[in-house]
């Protein structure tokens, strides 16, 4: 069943269901939106997408709304134009102007929105909330004062990833977002799979940074700074540097690691290897000499076997197996080049 | 009690009429206006004086007649005689009364008030009240099943349920132009017609919204506290024409006789088979549970108040999908305000038709307000749409309290606006009260007088929609606190002109990006303030060129 209706005046005919805001993109027109990210259900919290009906005058927001037959819709005019930019002008109002300190610097997209609607300055008062930072997972960092609530890592953690550990507190203009009964993110259920992070529009949520941890250790001359490479980095990492998409960068990598004072540079293949040794070994001693429990299930991510292991009652420790990550053995290496174990620190870069 | 089929409905109500009444009846309002106004001792003095004295009486406690100033309230009738009402009653007085009306037979001057039968009118005119919601409240005891009946109680449901259709029902409702009462003003008929269209045969629910938290307005809980039968009447017949199994009262938390007479009312229906299964024998099964409101003014809101009965945080989703499509439970759903719940039995019983004929243009039958502010008479009121604002004020509500000039005159409470005393001729109907910037809302009402300032009122209402502002969008949750925040600059006389203009515009911005009403509505009170009252703001600015 397909729908058909008119937008700035282009007669369209869309699939049944289609909102408005995907619609529109279909003839090229951009309807700006700042809660709704594309992977995700609408969340319907920012306003900024809003677009007139013709015959009535109303105005409603085209994320949500499936176009409906015989539609006849504006996407801009002065008022609606007027309005998107009050509400990032409100927006803004509440968000801190830390945007060269912040890790989502030239990344973000409500720095992106106000560059879009030219919003240099504002009449509205700055009411920018005092709230402390959590740090605690090391894993990833919340900082709420920079949270512009539109609710989209609430719905990951909820809806997609099923672990319910972030939500919204208080209401009205108190609303900002925390671990689900004010804890901390360490002691939540958050399995710290980065799932929020990816879908945060700003730096509320972002990946905890260790670089400035990794500097001062490296400039330690007491200690001895192996670092290991996941697969994926090689190719991974070179468009940050200007080479085309898919060139292979290991050498390179290597050489700036050793520079940057890493005294070993490990690969994690070599980790996965032993890994894959370890845990080949654990299942043929619980399948064929019945030791231990089956079935075995392993997977390399960490956060997947927080989850299991938090919300699979059947899956507890005998079904993971004891070791699942390809992270390098302290004791290994300090034995082959001679460091003190103690001395040691090791880093590891993931995508 | 023996389960009720039809016929047993009429011979059980025949031998209620037919009971010889006792030689005096003493009605004391009971609800939570009288209990405030200290009705429990009242109650208690007349009980030991008509005991001590032997009388034959019968002592009945009510619901709210709606004139709250004058709670506690008795009224006494000796013999057959017309009701005598007497207000502000102290144990002291209900001691006299007893003695000397209902064992002497003589009225005590001294408390007597107007009763709400001399104040309201056998046939709807302008001007008067008439009851049609409030018919039962401050009449019948509401914990008394069998006095509801004796007042043609659970007729409309055997009526809807063994001599018409689901259609017919619905068609009854087109005639009457009923539309609903909780703030929207939408055409009832239409919203059980979708949500009868809606996946039928699926599990269906009817929620009636007993949430009220407009502050000042409490007539809702005074129908469900005052006439609960009414209500259910309404849920029954709604439940079977949308093809619900379910009804869920939402009340709020705060209203606990309400939640308790519900409780009783629930109870006594199913012990006699007017709930539950098999209803009056007709094979249509249908139960009703309370849920409590979870204490935010937004859950009033009908999508808001869905997510909250599932357990889940009690903030608005769009529209569509709405509840008729995918409600409760993502199931067809069907959200209907007290009040026009409490109109369903009437219209079912006395026909469409008749409904209609009451009120004007596309604003038909009565509403209810709840009058307060600087009137005489403040408390709940029941008129016909098109009666005036001034006739309210003026005729029935006795003109200010203080003698002062009237000022303005607020409807729809934090969503609705101020209308200014040379609009007060304006007939009360959703179309005119829109036009002048506010709204017909739920039915609170407050009446100023030349002392009173509407730069405070409408920084009074928009604190509280701040306050209630649940959070979800942007425009709401920060452009309320920044109209605020501007307003009080204002209010400490460092504003400026510019700052009337930042006040508008965050006010378009509110009014068109917000998802609910609630935000939507929100800069109502302020735009009608500006409006109409322009200089209160305008002379507490800082000249311009003074910054
Ligand atoms: C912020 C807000 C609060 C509301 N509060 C109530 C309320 O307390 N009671 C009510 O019946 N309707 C309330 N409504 C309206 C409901 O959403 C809904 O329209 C109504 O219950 C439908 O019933 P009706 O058609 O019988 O009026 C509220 C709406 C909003 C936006
Ligand atoms: S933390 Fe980020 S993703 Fe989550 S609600 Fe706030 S801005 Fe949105
Ligand atoms: S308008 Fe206000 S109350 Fe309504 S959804 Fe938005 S923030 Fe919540
Ligand atoms: S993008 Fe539609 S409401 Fe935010």
């Amino acid at each position: 069943m397909t729908v058909k209706a008119i937008i700035n005046g282009i007669p369209i005919e869309v699939a049944e269901g289609t909102s408005i805001l995907e619609a529109a993109k279909k003839v090229s027109i951009k309807i700006p939106a700042l809660c709704k990210h594309p992977d995700l259900d609408h969340t319907a919290a920012c306003g900024i997408c809003i677009v007139r009906i013709k015959a009535t005058g109303r105005t409603l927001r085209a994320c949500c709304t499936p176009l409906e037959n015989g539609m006849d819709i504006v996407t801009h005019d002065p008022e609606i134009v007027n309005v998107r930019r009050g509400i990032v002008e409100m927006i803004m109002s509440k968000h801190p102007n830390e945007c060269v300190t912040c890790s989502r610097n030239q990344n973000c997209e409500l720095q992106t929105m106000c560059a879009d609607f030219n919003i240099e300055r504002s009449d509205l008062d700055n009411i920018v909330p005092d709230l402390p930072l959590d740090e605690t997972t090391r894993a990833v960092t919340l900082d709420p004062r920079k949270c512009i609530s539109c609710g989209r890592c609430i719905q990951v953690c909820q809806k997609d990833q099923n672990v319910w550990a972030l939500t919204f507190m208080e209401r009205g203009i108190e609303t900002r977002i925390a671990p689900a009964g004010d804890i901390s993110l360490a002691e939540s259920p958050c399995v710290k799979c980065g799932q929020c992070s990816a879908h945060c529009p700003t730096g509320a949520i972002v990946e905890y940074d260790e670089g400035p941890d990794v500097w001062q250790k490296l400039m330690d001359p007491e200690l001895h700074c192996v670092v290991q490479i996941a697969p994926a980095v090689r190719v991974a990492i070179g468009e940050a540097f200007g080479f085309k998409p898919g060139t292979n960068l290991t050498g390179k990598i290597y050489a700036a690691l050793r520079r940057m004072g890493f005294k070993a540079v490990f690969d994690t293949n070599f980790g996965a290897d032993l890994t894959i040794l370890e845990e080949g070994t654990e299942f043929v001693e619980r399948f064929a000499h019945g030791k231990g429990e089956l079935p075995l299930i392993t997977s390399c991510c960490p956060a997947w076997v927080d989850f299991m292991e938090k919300y699979s009652a059947p899956c507890r420790r005998p079904t993971t197996p004891r070791r699942s990550r390809p992270t390098p053995r302290r004791s290994t290496w300090s034995r082959s080049c001679r460091a003190r174990p103690k001395s040691m620190r090791s880093s590891a870069t993931t995508t | 009690m023996p389960k009720f089929t039809p016929a047993d409905l009429d011979a059980h109500k025949a031998k209620l009429l037919a009971a010889t009444a006792k030689k005096a009846i003493i009605k004391v309002g009971l609800n939570t206006c009288g209990d405030a106004a200290g009705a429990q001792p009242v109650m208690a003095a007349i009980k030991e004086e008509v005991a001590k004295a032997g009388l034959d009486a019968q002592i009945v406690k009510t619901g709210c007649s709606g004139m709250c100033a004058l709670e506690p309230l008795v009224e006494v009738s000796v013999g057959g005689a017309a009701p005598t009402q007497y207000g502000r009653v102290t144990v002291e007085a209900a001691r006299e009364i007893v003695e000397k009306h209902v064992k002497g037979g003589r009225v005590v001057e001294a408390f007597k008030v107007p009763s709400v039968g001399e104040m309201s009118s056998e046939k709807p005119v302008p001007g008067k009240q008439y009851r049609i919601v409030l018919r039962n409240c401050g009449v019948i005891d509401p914990e008394s099943l069998d006095e509801y009946i004796a007042r043609d109680g659970y007729q409309a449901t055997k009526q809807a349920l063994t001599a018409m259709t689901p259609e017919q029902v619905i068609s009854e409702l087109e005639t009457s132009g009923l539309r609903g009462r909780g703030g929207a003003g939408f055409p009832t008929f239409m919203k059980w017609k979708l949500t009868r269209a809606s996946r039928p045969g699926e599990q269906k629910y009817i929620i009636c919204n007993g949430d009220e938290g407009d502050p000042g307005a409490y007539m809702d809980r005074s129908v469900l506290e005052g006439d609960p039968h009414a209500v259910i009447e309404g849920m029954i017949i709604g439940g079977w024409v949308i093809g619900a199994s379910q009804g869920i009262f939402y009340i709020r938390a705060e209203y606990p006789l309400a939640i308790e007479r519900i409780e009783k009312a629930i109870k006594q229906a199913r012990a006699n088979g007017l709930l539950g299964k098999n209803i009056l024998g007709t094979g249509f099964d249908f139960d009703c549970e309370i849920r409590l409101g979870a204490g935010a003014f937004v859950c009033g809101e009908e999508t808001a108040l869905i997510a909250s009965i599932e357990g889940l945080r009690g903030t608005p989703r769009p529209r569509p999908p709405y509840p008729a499509q995918k409600g409760l439970w993502d199931q067809p759903s069907m959200v209907n305000n007290v009040e026009t719940l409490a109109n369903i039995a009437q219209i079912v019983l006395r026909g469409g038709a008749w409904f209609g004929a009451i009120g004007v243009g596309r604003s038909k039958g009565t509403k209810v307000f709840a009058v307060t502010g600087k009137v005489k008479v403040s408390g709940l009121i029941e008129i016909p749409m098109g009666t005036t604002l001034r006739q309210v004020v003026m005729d029935i509500c006795g003109g200010t309290s203080s003698g002062k000039p009237i000022k303005a005159v607020q409807t729809g409470g934090p969503s609705g606006g101020l209308i200014p005393e040379n609009l007060l001729d304006t007939p009360i109907t959703y179309e005119d009260l829109g036009k002048l910037g506010s709204i017909m809302g739920s039915g609170g009402m407050i009446v100023m007088d030349e002392s009173d300032n509407t730069v405070e009122l409408s920084r009074f209402y928009l604190d509280f929609s701040v306050d209630e502002s649940c959070g979800k969008c942007a425009p709401c949750r920060i452009g309320g606190t920044q109209m605020l925040r501007t307003i009080d600059k204002i209010v400490a006389r460092k504003g400026t002109a510019a700052d009337i203009a930042k006040i508008r515009r965050i006010a378009l911005t509110m009014q068109r990006g917000s998802l609910c009403a609630l935000g939507q509505t929100t800069p109502n009170p302020v735009l009608s303030a500006l409006r109409y009252f322009e200089s209160e703001w305008t002379e507490r600015l800082v000249p311009a060129t003074k910054k």
